[in-house]
């Protein structure tokens, strides 16, 4: 009884507003850039005509002021850099890139300055530069608005990149990232932003470490690996492995640079299977990485060689009908999991 | 080849008030598919027919446009099939992308229409680039490119108008302000207040239009093209308009903005000025445009028929058309 009350349960939107709200309490050098963040810039009776596109950032200007809740002109490479620089001189800023897509227009400052800068300078400045974006296809947004792309930050010593699957993981990600010293990217799917769940989400503030994996579901015949929303088609995709008589383990993998090599080797050294779930593209991607992984670190213990379910190697179509057969979804994992197992 | 309509006479101003006609109604029909759920939503270009209109007036059919992600009526304004249009949105095989680029990225290059695009502000380069081209070529094609308000604040519209100035292409930029980037109003993002007052630091004409007169946007076009076509360089046209819908039809635009401006802007609607304008000038009568007002509407119930009568693509169209050859 007493449990059922201290459940909390937050959309994934909600939590992330209130990892933001917190953070920003605690740290008067925590601000966030960005698009229609708030939106009515300058009409101070029309402020917060959005919140953020997807209404993430919403009531922070109310409570924060526009100094710290900073609408942008439609100038990333501009404002990107703003944050690295801001970073380097003893701000915490939070940048809110709309859709991870437009890495093209600010990629230099990302990729050239927030990832290299600690390096260059010896160690000496630092970048705690949190970078939020959206991702994923299935919105019917055709290929510049429905990328997932977090493997191409993976690739950069550097940055540091976190998914979060739920509400829950999504709160105690952005407290890790804010407080981090290093450039984190939050990359938040957009299925998860309209998903009901069930986990309590506590109302004080609590972080989840960067560089952790958990697992979703404990099992002993396969290992699932989840990725942000493809965690939820795995969960998924394990009913219905459950349901025909096998036990399927989940590992929801919510950090890919630094990534828990631990916890995928140690569970695949248990079930000795492994279908690597992943919405990115197919080459050169996280799946591959792990596929290496598994492969060079427990080669000895597979039954059936490492899977990966993707899309295939093409750009997200717009059509309904072509982009239902390009997203991840459950009847590919069990088809996968079970060309494993059997 | 001669340019469509270079002179004012009555065959221009029917084609433009026609033209102008069936975006309107193009763009109604496209949001009633978007309510009955058969595309998630779309930018509507309700209030700003005007601007391509008045732009592409002049232009050849070998003429190059690029626009960007609210851009039915630049589509349209430059010849592309409406049914095929219409398709694309319901992401159909018919569609002029074959369905694969949906409501931001139509384009159909035997048009001219080099295609819409998702990202602010990343056709500006291109479009530097397809001048570039036909200067190269020594072709004398234009090439208009259309961005927003909000676009103006992005690197590239600044590099590109060096280099089009540097290099002398026959570009025209194409500013639509109609006030808002998204929920962001303009006098907030636009530093001096003006778009157009870029242009001399770049060393080219600046133009602001009222962008609500279609024979006002005419007029400067004509003078854009005619200097982009004889070699002697780009211009950058301000066209102040208005969207009279939200930024991409579930947003309720009086959340940033007033009651009083919605007004203001739409009693002096590109359509009702054209039409008004016609009728007083003597040989067109109410009648007759009310006949164009019909064949507007039914050439857009003809697409939307088409459209929703069309098959989805096949399943194997997923994979085609990433690269020309991938052997
Ligand atoms: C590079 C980039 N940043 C942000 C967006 C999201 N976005 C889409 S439309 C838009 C506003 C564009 O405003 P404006 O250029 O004035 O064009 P309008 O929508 O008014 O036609 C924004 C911010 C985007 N598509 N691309
Ligand atoms: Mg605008």
């Amino acid at each position: 009884m007493v449990q059922a009350q201290s459940v909390r349960q937050l959309s994934f939107i909600q939590a992330v507003n209130e990892a933001l709200r917190q953070e920003m309490e605690r740290d008067e050098s925590v601000f966030i850039m960005g698009e229609d963040i708030a939106g009515g810039a300058g009409r101070p009776d029309k402020e917060d005509a959005w919140g953020g596109p997807m209404r993430l950032t919403k009531g922070l200007i109310a409570q924060f002021g526009p100094e710290r809740v900073r609408d942008t002109p439609i100038s990333e490479a501009g404002f990107m850099g703003a944050g690295v620089g801001a970073a380097a001189t003893g701000m915490r800023p939070v940048v809110d890139l709309m859709y991870v897509g437009f890495l093209g227009v600010c990629a230099d400052q990302i990729l050239n300055n927030a990832a290299k800068i600690h390096y260059m300078f010896g160690g000496k400045v630092k970048i705690p530069l949190t970078i939020m974006t959206g991702i994923g296809a299935g919105t019917n947004s055709a290929a510049q608005h429905s990328e997932t792309l977090y493997s191409v930050f993976t690739h950069f010593p550097g940055l540091k990149c976190v998914v979060p699957s739920s509400p829950y993981t999504a709160k105690g990600l952005f407290a890790s990232a804010i407080r981090d010293d290093d450039p984190v990217i939050i990359f938040n799917n957009r299925q998860l932003m309209g998903m009901r769940f069930d986990d309590d989400v506590p109302e004080e503030p609590y972080t989840v470490p960067i560089g952790k994996a958990t697992i979703a579901r404990e099992g002993t015949d396969i290992t699932l690996i989840g990725i942000g929303y493809t965690t939820r088609v795995c969960l998924q995709a394990a009913d219905d492995l459950a349901a025909e008589g096998y036990s399927p383990e989940v590992i929801d993998l919510l950090s890919l640079s630094p990534m828990d090599n631990a916890a995928i080797l140690e569970s695949v050294r248990k079930t000795r299977k492994i279908v690597i779930v992943d919405e990115d593209y197919p080459r050169c991607s996280i799946a591959t990485d792990i596929s290496a992984l598994v492969a060079e670190e427990a080669f000895d213990y597979l039954d059936a060689p490492p899977k990966r379910v993707t899309p295939p190697h093409t750009s997200v179509p717009y059509s309904r009908s072509l982009e239902a057969l390009y997203v991840p979804d459950r009847a590919k994992v069990v088809a996968a999991a079970k060309e494993a197992l059997e | 080849m001669v340019a469509t309509h270079t002179d004012l006479n009555t065959d221009t101003l029917l084609w433009m008030y026609e033209t102008m006609v069936v975006i309107r109604r193009f763009e109604e029909q496209a949001r009633r598919e978007a309510d009955a759920g058969k595309l998630r939503g779309m930018h509507s270009s309700i209030g700003q027919e005007a601007v391509p209109t008045g732009i592409c007036a002049h232009l050849r059919v070998d003429d190059y446009v690029l626009g960007t992600h609210r851009s039915h009526h630049h589509c349209i304004a430059k010849g592309v099939d409406m049914s095929e249009m219409m398709a694309e949105l319901l992401g159909k095989a018919t569609g002029t992308n074959k369905g694969k680029g949906g409501t931001m990225h139509i384009a159909d290059i035997d048009k001219g229409m080099l295609g819409a695009n998702g990202v602010v502000g990343s056709n500006i380069p291109v479009a530097t680039g397809v001048a570039l081209s036909a200067k190269i070529r020594g072709s004398d094609q234009v090439t208009a490119v259309f961005f927003g308000d909000g676009a103006s604040s992005q690197g590239s519209l600044h590099e590109s108008m060096n280099l089009a100035s540097i290099w002398k292409l026959p570009v025209l930029f194409v500013c639509e302000n109609n006030r808002y980037a998204e929920a962001t109003p303009f006098e907030y993002a636009v530093a001096g207040g003006s778009v157009s007052n870029r242009a001399p630091g770049y060393d080219m004409p600046g133009v602001v239009v009222d962008g609500q007169s279609v024979l006002d946007v005419f007029e400067v076009a004509r003078e854009a093209v005619r200097r982009a076509r004889a070699g002697e360089g780009p211009t950058l046209i301000e066209a102040q308009t208005y969207r009279y819908q939200g930024h991409f039809g579930a947003d309720d635009p009086l959340g940033y903005r007033t009651q009083e401006e919605e007004d203001y802007y739409e009693a002096r609607d590109c359509i009702a000025n054209l039409r008004a304008h016609i009728v007083g000038s003597g040989d067109t009568s109410e009648a007759d445009l009310d006949a164009i007002d019909r064949k507007a509407l039914s050439a857009v119930e003809a697409a939307a028929k088409f459209a929703n009568d069309s098959p989805f693509p096949e399943d194997d169209e997923l994979t085609t058309d990433v690269y020309v050859a991938y052997p």
